[in-house]
């Protein structure tokens, strides 16, 4: 192993315990030596384990080796690649539908919010990773979404279906609302002002007490129902069926997931997406080039916005419950981090960084406590080792590959 | 009337007084230069042109319209194009997505249309991409259409900056001294490259070091010296104007000291 590796090996380790060690030994109930060592010694290990993969990897002996074994590595890779990437979408499609099949209800509670966060972060992808505007009170029109539907849903007693176009446009309305004082605001700026924001909204539902019961929050939406038609004697009749099961709900957040990917995939590829990122990269030549980068960034806020708000009126109906400390800043900060490690821009890293980010606490509850602790972790190991994500954007790589086929010949 | 009327144009920041009382016309289908020492005041009134940022004093007419106070985008909409003298790309974008965002402004497909992929939408995004493809074919940059605009190499990307801004389908383009880092060969081929824009019924406003380039295709030349306009006529004229020489030849010397 070259010096600079072992140098590297051991920064990394004392940075790493002098983070973990206090933190994770020192809960409640008195400090955990054992425990903290042992998740110490994993970080250390899965480190130790990653430096001396890069070196084997860059000596010479491998480098030879490797030479000799290309042709037959290339060959494996082509008959990977070869296979269109609709038929692996199929089949991850597939694992998803399945999953409750094979999975407790505990798991399947997991999975659903999973996807929640899923939605949430392709949401915020639009804002953060598309038009380049930090956003960090991007779980306010969360809120409004889960708001919106409970007081409809209690007050007026309108289904989920009629409050969802009214959800997203309200919480499209709130996304301008809060994006146009942000305008002209860049980076550290535009991050404390949104944030203010976020915490605005949540404060003004914990002490609008007449309209949402401030800290107590609502209680008793019905939950999302279908209507189908049904051959009984005498004709057909409607009937419809409430989404009362696990099951049930997680195939409705699927089916809102799946829609949110290709929504935002759509986007992605299209004017408004290319005006979205000609804006990230440089605001002023976008204007130039003709592109209303106000009313864009505006667009911007509202279309991230608008997934959110049904990803809250969801949220809402599934636990028929709401109460305005479920829309802390933390929560905007876990969705940022659900976008920058599943990389900026990439829709499939946001989708992994969402199943992880969420899954894996939810599971391994000890580490529960230290949730926020490994987010940090993770974000700062990730700023150092891959700051383009965890699957970086491939927009161009894709691109690049299809140009005979679908861009150019579509 | 000119294509373009600036009248009493002046631009102050601060205590500079950058342009100074400025009367500039520049008449459809024309090609004219701008030309004038480093901190002259020309890229100031590109800047101003365009919109970003109204002059302090005076009128911009385009068409018989007034620009002053136009938003940048509503000005390229308009039928102004422009360049960066300091190239100004998107750098993680293609080629062709590149000049994709130059026809935004002529095309109107929004959100709703992109989310459910309209007929219509689609439509459109095949023109775009067919209009993109004939805007690098004509700058002869259709081979790199799938490149990252920042791997090209210099020349092509002054290039393409070009096609960028062909792609809003102007009437007039300012060209920022594209010449600005090329090779004699390159020049020469910008040199070709603009007189073909030119002969597709563009007007041309220039701001250009390379004197070959400028002496070579103007047909009006203005030099503008501590942003007042000290000289305007043919080439001829302007290489023969004393205060041109005095001016001109003054600063080049110094600054190659
Ligand atoms: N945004 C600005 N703020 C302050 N001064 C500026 C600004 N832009 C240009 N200047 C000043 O105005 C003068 C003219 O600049 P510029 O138009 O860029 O000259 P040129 O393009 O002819 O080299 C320079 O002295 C420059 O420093
Ligand atoms: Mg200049």
């Amino acid at each position: 192993m070259p010096s600079s590796n072992v140098k590297k090996f051991i920064v990394y380790s004392l940075f790493m315990g002098i983070l973990i060690l206090p933190m994770v030994g020192l809960p409640s109930t008195g400090f955990e030596i054992t425990r903290a060592l042992l998740v110490w010694g994993v970080f250390v290990g899965i480190l130790a384990f990653w430096l001396l993969g890069k070196s084997i990897r860059g000596s010479d002996a491998f480098q030879s080796a490797a030479g000799g074994l290309a042709p037959f590595r290339s060959r494996l890779f082509d008959n990977f690649t070869k296979v269109p990437t609709k038929i692996y979408l199929c089949l991850l499609l597939f694992a998803l539908a399945a999953y409750p099949q094979v999975a407790n209800n505990y798991m399947v509670d997991v999975g659903i919010t999973c996807l929640i966060y899923v939605v949430l972060g392709l949401g915020l992808d639009i804002v953060v990773g598309l038009a380049g505007l930090l956003d960090l009170g991007y779980i306010a029109f969360y809120a409004v979404g889960a708001y919106t539907y409970s007081l409809l849903n209690l007050h007026f007693g309108l289904s989920f279906w009629s409050c969802l176009p009214i959800g997203i446009v309200l919480g499209a309305v709130c996304g301008c609302i809060i994006g146009y004082p942000t305008l002209r605001m860049r980076g550290d700026y535009l991050a404390i002002v949104t944030m203010g924001f976020g915490e605005i909204i949540r404060l003004v539902l914990n002490n609008w007490d007449k309209l949402t019961k401030g800290p107590n929050g609502l209680l008793g939406m019905a939950k999302p129902a279908i209507g189908y038609p049904s051959f009984a004697e005498g004709g057909v009749k409607w009937v419809s069926y409430s989404l009362k099961s696990l099951h049930s709900l997680y195939y409705l957040i699927l089916l809102i997931a799946v829609l949110t990917v290709i929504g935002v995939g759509r986007l992605n590829n299209s004017r408004i997406g290319r005006a979205w990122i000609a804006i990230r990269e440089d605001e002023v030549a976008a204007e130039l080039s003709g592109v209303p980068t106000t009313w864009l960034k505006l667009l911007a806020y509202a279309m991230g916005a608008a997934f959110a708000s049904v990803a809250g009126a969801f949220f809402a109906s599934k636990l028929s419950y709401t109460n305005p400390n479920f829309f802390i800043f933390m929560e905007s900060c876990i969705v940022l981090c659900i976008v920058v490690l599943g990389g900026v821009g990439s829709i499939p890293g946001i989708v992994l960084a969402g199943i992880v980010l969420i899954a894996v606490p939810e599971v391994s509850r000890e580490l529960q406590n230290y949730r926020m602790l490994v987010f940090g972790l993770a974000m700062a190991v990730m700023m150092v080792l891959r700051p383009e994500g965890l699957i970086p954007a491939t927009r161009h790589k894709r691109e690049l590959h299809e140009t005979e086929g679908e861009t150019y010949g579509e | 009337m000119a294509e373009l009327v600036l009248r009493n144009i002046s631009k102050r920041f601060g205590g500079l007084l950058a342009v100074d009382n400025l009367d500039l016309d520049v008449s459809e289908g024309m090609i004219l230069s701008l030309i004038g020492p480093n901190g002259a005041g020309k890229t100031t009134v590109f800047n101003m042109i365009t919109g970003v940022y109204p002059p302090s004093h005076g009128t911009i007419t385009y068409r018989g319209n007034k620009l002053n106070h136009l938003r940048s985008n509503r000005i390229i909409r308009n039928g102004i194009a422009r360049t960066f003298q300091n190239i100004r790309l998107f750098k993680s974008m293609t080629v062709l997505e590149n000049v994709q965002v130059g026809l935004h402004c002529r095309t109107k497909s929004g959100a709703f249309r992109a989310l459910f992929r309209t007929p219509h939408q689609k439509q459109e995004e095949k023109e775009i991409i067919d209009r993109a493809m004939e805007i690098l074919e004509f700058l002869g940059l259709v081979d790199y259409r799938n490149e990252y605009a920042s791997y090209l190499p210099y020349g092509d990307q002054r290039r393409l900056e070009i096609a960028r801004a062909v792609a809003t389908q102007p009437h007039m383009l300012l060209l920022d001294e594209p010449a600005a880092g090329m090779n004699p060969r390159e020049t020469a081929e910008l040199m070709e490259l603009i007189i073909k824009l030119r002969d597709t019924g563009l007007t041309i406003f220039l701001v250009e070091h390379d004197m070959r380039l400028v002496m070579g295709i103007s047909e009006i030349v203005t030099v503008l010296d501590h942003g007042q306009k000290i000289a305007e006529g043919t080439p001829k004229q302007v290489q023969e104007n004393e205060r041109v020489i005095e001016a001109y030849l003054g600063t080049k010397s110094k600054e190659r000291a």
